[in-house]
């Protein structure tokens, strides 16, 4: 067994990183009921492409992604400290205003869960929360983002039913849609394909390599398949620390580090 | 057969007689209530009795509806009260509260249901009757005693309370916690997403928490009884006094059973409020039962 004092020479291989990045972590810990689940993280994730974060189960990859649109400060008995800079502004700062750091991410979690209203009603939430009131510019939203996840042919039909008779990779997509139609620059996905059919897995991957030229992405998967498929970068996370981060075919194909190694081989689960 | 064996098999036996003793007594009632009503039903038909102002039981008059509409009115003003009260004040205690207020609380609210009917009457007398008669009324220039199927419908409200909101309580809780993710990752407050998301997935089960209380206020007695004034009129306004159909009964019984059909009425009376109360209650188990199974 690896001691966490082992997981000390951590590489960042060769990243180009635009000076603001959207999403910049500094020195952050978070303890949840006295555990310590993450350990002084410190990562720049780059702009306008696929960030997977991977790791054995319990690691506290979920963690890491909860923390960046602040959805782990709602459980109970939650500490964290240190920064989440989102566009250079800190998250965890005094004055920051959750609904307006959530309103810049969309959050696709890993079974869907559309919202109990129309399909509509669905995509049309988010903007109407944030005081879009007119018709046609709902309409055209709905239309935009249901185009965008490739739902629109599908469903163009029955706007108005339940969300809940759609098939479940169906869902997810316009769980995604849902996710877009608040204009997010951020898309945050935890194990979002881990509850879907291969072809509905093949149709989201491909629809965020897709946005992905127009939206910062990170992923939380256990597969390490996906990760190769459809990530630019890659972050290992073992025991509550970023072992390693770089470009996706270097931690695959080259780690560093021996835990990566082992993990990438098959070693660690 | 052994000693033991037989003693498990005697008990077996026993317990599902006992069982079935404990069952029998429900339709008994039933049975025995529907035998006594009988000469009041064949003296008059049952539209009759259910839909006639006039209740004189001296003249032979047996019409029901000031009770049906006393009941009616009591319970709908104490559902008005308190549903929107224990909504919020579970959507509180399930979405908002810190563990140790809860823990701190649910209790609390058992121990309120627990309290004697009579004391919820006699704070009714002593609280609610004298402020509906003294400030209440006269801001809307009303003259009245305060005993009414308002200040009933007050004293009904607290008292279900702590079923409604105890039920509420454990709908909200099923309401998945991704769902409510969902939404506030959205950027919605959390009062939107219980307003938008959760109230509306526990629909059901609000309801049923709604139809529960319901069958409890239309069979409470002497908590009612003591403050809505016990007058056979149909009410015409909150002020009006009222005549519920359990006072009916408690007030009644046991005198002046030489009249005849008296006797048959307040056995109908009785009935009445039975099969209305069974069918509520049944009601609201079948819509908790399908929450449960989805769930």
């Amino acid at each position: 067994m690896h001691t966490l004092s082992s997981i000390e020479t951590k590489k960042t291989q060769n990243i180009v990183m635009p000076s603001i990045p959207h999403i910049r972590i500094e020195n952050l810990n978070v303890t949840i009921d006295g555990r310590h689940i993450l350990k002084n993280i410190n990562l720049d994730i780059p702009n306008n492409s696929i960030t997977s974060i991977i790791g054995p189960s319990g690691c506290g990859k979920t963690t890491l992604l909860k923390t960046l649109n602040r959805l782990v400060d709602d459980a109970k008995g939650v500490e964290v400290n240190g920064s989440v800079l989102v566009n250079g502004e800190d998250i965890y700062g005094k004055d920051a205003e959750v609904t307006h750091i959530r309103k810049q991410m969309g959050l696709l979690s890993q079974k869907p869960f559309p919202l109990p209203m129309s399909i509509f009603d669905n995509v049309a939430y988010g903007p109407r929360i944030h005081g879009t009131r007119n018709k046609k510019v709902l309409n055209s939203i709905v239309e935009l983002q249901l185009r965008n996840v490739g739902l629109w042919d599908e469903v163009k039909d029955r706007l108005h039913a339940s969300a809940t008779q759609l098939s479940i990779g169906q869902q997810q997509r316009l769980c995604l849609a849902r996710g877009l139609a608040v204009e997010p620059e951020i898309i945050l996905g935890d194990e979002s394909t881990s509850a879907l059919d291969p072809i509905s897995t093949q149709t989201i991957e491909n629809l965020l390599v897709e946005l992905k030229d127009r939206y910062t992405i990170v992923l939380v998967t256990h597969i390490l398949r996906q990760a190769r498929r459809v990530s630019d970068y890659i972050v290992f996370v073992y025991n509550g620390e970023i072992v390693e981060f770089g470009k996706s075919e270097d931690i695959l194909l080259n780690p560093q580090h021996e835990l990566t190694q082992q993990y990438v081989k098959g070693f660690i689960a | 057969m052994s000693w033991r064996l037989l003693k498990d098999f005697l008990f077996k036996k026993s317990a599902a007689v006992f069982l079935a003793v404990s069952l029998s007594v429900v339709l008994l009632i039933f049975v025995g209530l529907g035998y006594k009503s009988l000469p009041l039903l064949q003296s008059e038909s049952i539209i009759n009795i259910l839909t006639q102002s006039v209740w004189s039981p001296l003249k032979g008059n047996f019409g029901f509806l000031p009770f049906i509409m006393g009941t009616i009115w009591v319970t709908f003003i104490a559902l008005i009260i308190a549903v929107p009260l224990c909504l919020l004040a579970s959507a509180y205690l399930a979405e908002y509260a810190s563990d140790r207020l809860k823990n701190f609380v649910l209790p609390l609210v058992n121990v309120l249901a627990a309290i004697p009917p009579v004391l919820f009457g006699v704070w009714g007398i002593l609280f609610v009757v004298p402020i509906l008669s003294d400030y209440i009324g006269p801001a809307f220039g009303i003259t009245s005693s305060g005993y009414s199927v308002f200040a009933g419908g007050i004293v009904l409200a607290v008292m279900i309370f702590p079923i409604m909101i105890s039920i509420m309580v454990e709908v909200l809780k099923t309401i998945p916690e991704e769902l409510k993710a969902a939404s506030l990752s959205l950027g919605a407050t959390k009062w939107e997403t219980i307003k938008k998301v959760v109230f509306v997935k526990a629909k059901p089960g609000i309801f049923a928490a709604v139809v529960l209380a319901i069958s409890r206020a239309f069979g409470e007695t002497i908590a009612v009884l003591m403050v809505c004034g016990n007058i056979p009129q149909i009410p015409k306004g909150l002020f009006d006094a009222g005549y519920p159909l359990p006072a009916l009964i408690a007030n009644n019984f046991g005198e002046m059973m030489s009249i005849p059909l008296y006797d048959s009425a307040l056995m109908f009376a009785a009935l009445l409020l039975f099969v209305i109360i069974f069918g509520f209650n049944f009601l609201s188990r079948v819509i908790l039962n399908r929450l449960e199974e989805k769930a």
